[in-house]
């Protein structure tokens, strides 16, 4: 029972979870940031921005808005951060302590983890008392509904052939043509999930400044950031573990991180090439070509 | 007061984490046209780690630009106070100095440190992008201090 519990321990703190996500989540920051740059023509930041970046919010003054409940100030970017961080852990990739630990069911508990920090941000937007953060949460709130089509298909779709919601049997399920078709329905879902450009409505500096984060500084902005980074993290390691096949006698970990790299070019090489769409142009694409995805590797899944 | 290795760490990330919010006081845009270059491709503040924000919650240095005009007033004490600190406030361009050629005018108070205290100046009119860039990094180099 014990060792159970340091094992669990030791995934939510260290590997897969708060540090090693953290430094994972800075890297990925930075690749993405020096990606675009280049693809911009400029120079791009040096690799440890994103983590002085984040100690640098840590070390600021907290400035409470008036009229803002302190505890939902500071309690959604932490309800944020350790949603993330447990996801983080519940996600079998290599060297997780907490592997055996999986139970069935996890993968719907890892859903609804990966939820939090959209629901946080749109709580933190209504509860700001900025008409710009009210804005923000209003259209994160609704492109949630449109992305979350085709990601919740494509995760559902590799749970019916293992029969199972258990993460390390939907796993083991042997690669396929389901594989592909959950994979088209994922890759339509993420850019929307990470808010990159053409889906970077929630965000939309041009628009509404910095949307739900307008009245946030200091600790509790950094968590925000924190949280960002970590769900980015989590994204590529529920891709690599579930819809990637990993070939014999090549190290787990160099899996991981290429398909982190490949998933940050992706998003980042759209980002740089689009310019952002209108909140019903999103919407429409999702119900359009989300569900046509999201209905293929349904069906994909029915029928092999 | 002897320094931590949290403290040092801090400073270092002060140092090549400045963000910046721009606000115009009046000016004749003629120095938020040389702002704008510091972010594009020639120059390129990010290798510096200098973003510019949209709110300045989120800022380090607060870039005042204009002679600070009757309305401006209010406007740029209030933005000072939203910032958290540590903060650093550089005044680009001459006008935020002394007013400059719109000094002795019914509509403008003249000289921004009558309202804000300011820790850098950039003289010019304008500045060139090269000189708001050292403004800048000699702010985040007074941030890390602070």
């Amino acid at each position: 029972m014990s060792s159970e519990v340091w094992r669990a321990g030791l995934a939510v703190l260290l590997w897969p979870g708060l540090v090693g996500g953290a430094l994972l989540s800075w890297l990925y920051l930075w690749l993405g940031r020096k990606l675009l740059a280049r693809l911009q023509g400029r120079y791009g930041p040096p690799f440890y921005q994103p983590c002085f970046d984040f100690v640098k919010l840590l070390g600021k003054q907290t400035v409470v808005p008036g009229g803002v409940n302190r505890l939902l100030f500071y309690g959604l970017p932490l309800v944020a951060v350790i949603s993330v961080v447990v996801a983080l852990a519940l996600i079998p990739v290599p060297g997780n302590p907490a592997r055996a630990l999986s139970f069935t069911g996890d993968l719907i508990l890892l859903i609804y983890l990966l939820e939090m920090p959209a629901l946080c941000d749109v709580l933190a937007g209504y509860g700001s008392r900025s008409l710009y953060g009210q804005v923000g949460a209003a259209r994160e709130a609704l492109l949630a509904l449109g992305y979350n089509l085709p990601f919740l298909a494509a995760v559902i779709a590799l749970a019916l052939p293992a029969g199972s919601f258990r993460l390390v049997d939907v796993q083991a399920v042997a690669y396929g043509p389901v594989h592909l078709a959950a994979t088209l329905a994922f890759l339509l879902a993420l850019p929307a999930r990470l808010k990159c450009n053409p889906f970077s409505i929630p965000n939309a500096e041009q628009e509404i400044v910095a949307g739900t984060h307008l009245e946030y500084n200091g600790v509790p902005l950094a968590l925000f950031e924190l949280a960002h980074g970590l769900e980015l993290v989590a994204l590529v390691n529920l891709f690599a573990a579930l819809f990637v096949p990993l070939p014999a006698g090549v190290p787990g970990g160099l899996i991981y991180l290429l398909v982190g790299v490949g998933l940050v070019a992706l998003t980042t090489g759209l980002a740089a090439a689009t310019a952002r769409i209108k909140l019903h142009q999103a919407f429409r694409f999702y119900w359009r070509w989300g569900a046509a995805a999201a209905v293929l590797a349904v069906v994909v899944a029915a029928i092999w | 007061m002897p320094m931590t290795l949290w403290d040092r760490l801090l400073a270092l990330a002060r140092r090549k984490s400045p963000w910046v919010y721009v606000v115009n006081a009046g000016s004749c845009n003629g120095c938020d046209i040389e702002i704008a270059p510091c972010f594009s491709p020639r120059y390129d503040a990010e290798q510096l780690g200098v973003l510019r924000q949209g709110s300045p919650k989120h800022a380090d240095i607060l870039l005042i630009t204009g002679p600070l005009t009757l309305r401006s007033r209010a406007a740029v004490s209030a933005i000072y106070e939203q910032m958290p600190s540590p903060k650093v406030v550089v005044a680009v361009g001459s006008c935020p100095a002394t007013g400059n050629v719109f000094a002795g005018s019914p509509t403008v108070v003249g000289g921004v440190a009558s309202v804000v205290p300011i820790d850098i100046y950039v003289p010019g009119c304008p500045p060139r992008p090269q000189a708001i860039l050292e403004g800048i990094a000699q702010a985040a180099a007074l941030l890390a201090r602070r």
